[in-house]
């Protein structure tokens, strides 16, 4: 199979970028001003406010601190900047940052108060997108891309048309020597038994049934009816689909046809090697897509029924669909129009080259509809509640 | 003319890829299969909504992906819609 070549940045520790973001990145929450004053100020930035980051602890504050450190590491980004509100858990992350060797610089506004810290944070900000608008884009392999998928407001179009098209394309990226993720823990409900005959091995399979046990007993644990609504969505409902198992199947379809995965992530953890990945996450899109780009994936893949409109500050992500109904009348989010697998007029197979083809425009520099939309959903995961 | 979809070829119920009007006699096509059901349709069903294939009463399992997708909950005649007012999860 011949790879294709794509034209991305290298990163410092060798990682491949689509992007070349130079971020503002807050520690926490009462840090978001300071940010986004910087980013006004600084043209080319971009702030990354978010809702938490303060009194979390235990497997719930490791998680914000993968997430933080991952997404400033994301080789989609060229440079960062963090400001947080004492310097402690600043330096954590941008210490954590430094390690991919990227240029990164940390603020802590008590003793210094906002105006002051914007002013310094403004200056390195400047130097940062100054470095980083003069680096090139350089040709890498179409297999140095780490993709994730999920899918979202998924209806019965989906399971039929642009889910098995994600699926072509992760047989084809996984067969080329690529690496990639997929996740969604409750989304499986009713097709977890297919999903554990995927795995590479016994002990994987092992390892994603404790997953996804442990999700179900929460579920199980919190649930005050049969989730009808929140799990499927109101949106899938009307767009026909009636229950988890008929979700679940569907979405399964993105997992392709002749790939096993070979491991089990935590929310956010990086990947250790090439192949497909099981990674636990919430079945939110914003959510999910937030916890792959901070294990450092940099495209990803999103097919939707009924019309999610999700995307992803650092993360580009590509929106495909075969409803027709959703293709016309929201045309502008729809990155890639299946709908002609609906009306037997073209294959799944033609539907994911098309798709490999729309990844390598995407990574040559296209904005998806989502980047053009201003759409920058960054969702932390939040475990329990704070102390 | 295709009006819907199955999966395989023992799925009990069938996606509706045009807006299938009700009295109208329909066709589907099997993705993995060669079946081709054909069936007159007893109620309006949206696109990408699902056409009961067989009758089901209360009890019966649904196969669709030819998997079960959950259990009926009020009695359907072949061709009538089937949706969340009489399909259930049996999980949770």
């Amino acid at each position: 199979m011949k790879i294709p070549t794509i034209k991305g940045y290298r990163r410092e520790n060798g990682r491949v970028g689509i992007r070349n973001h130079v971020v503002i990145l807050p520690v926490d929450d009462i840090s978001n001003a300071a940010c986004e004053a910087v980013a006004n100020n600084i043209k080319g930035t971009l702030a990354l406010p978010h809702a938490y980051g303060r009194l979390q602890f235990g497997e719930d504050l490791e998680l914000f601190f993968r997430t933080m450190i991952g997404t400033g590491a994301n080789p989609n980004v060229a440079a960062c900047v963090v400001i947080g509100i004492e310097p402690g858990w600043t330096e954590r992350i941008a210490d954590g940052i430094a390690r991919t060797g990227k240029p990164v610089t940390g603020f802590s506004i008590e003793r210094h108060g906002d105006i002051q810290t914007i002013a310094a944070a403004s200056r390195k900000a400047l130097e940062y997108v100054q470095w980083a608008s003069e680096l090139e884009r350089e040709k890498c392999s179409f297999k140095e891309l780490y993709i994730s998928v999920k899918c979202g407001e998924s209806d019965t179009t989906t399971g039929l048309s642009s889910c098995p098209t994600v699926g072509n394309v992760i047989d084809k990226a996984v067969a080329m020597g690529g690496t990639a993720s997929f996740g969604e823990t409750s989304e499986l409900t009713g097709g977890e038994h297919i999903v554990k005959a995927k795995a590479a091995n016994a002990k994987v399979a092992e390892q994603f049934m404790k997953v996804w046990d442990n999700y179900t007993e929460l579920i199980m644990k919190e649930k005050t009816d049969d989730l009808s609504e929140s799990q499927p969505t109101k949106g899938n409902i009307r767009g026909g689909l009636s229950t988890i198992e008929e979700k679940a199947l569907g979405n399964i379809e993105k997992l392709g046809k002749k790939t096993r995965f070979v491991g089990c992530l935590k929310p956010a953890e990086a990947p250790s090697g090439k192949g497909l990945w099981f990674m636990d996450t919430s079945s939110a899109a914003a959510e999910a897509v937030t916890l792959w780009a901070a294990s450092g994936a940099v495209v990803h893949l999103f097919p939707t029924g009924q019309g999610n409109i999700i995307g992803h500050p650092i993360e580009p992500v590509i929106k495909l669909s075969g409803n027709p109904l959703t293709c016309a009348t929201m045309k502008e989010h729809i990155d890639l129009d299946v709908s002609a697998i609906l009306r037997g007029e073209s294959t799944v197979d033609e539907a994911g080259d098309q798709l490999i083809d729309m990844i390598i425009r995407t990574a040559n520099g296209r904005l998806t509809a989502a980047e053009g939309l201003g759409h920058r959903e960054f969702v932390l995961t939040k475990l329990y509640r704070s102390a | 003319m295709i009006e819907f979809l199955i999966h395989e070829d023992k799925d009990t119920v069938g996606v509706a890829v045009v807006d299938i009007q009700a009295g109208k006699k329909v066709t589907g096509r099997s993705l993995h299969g060669k079946a081709k059901p054909q069936l007159k349709a007893l109620m309006n069903i949206p696109l990408g909504h699902k056409i009961a294939l067989c009758d089901f009463k209360p009890g019966d399992t649904v196969v669709k992906y030819g998997e079960d997708i959950g259990k009926i909950v009020a009695p359907i005649k072949k061709g009538e819609h089937v949706h969340v007012h009489n399909l259930k999860t049996k999980r949770w």
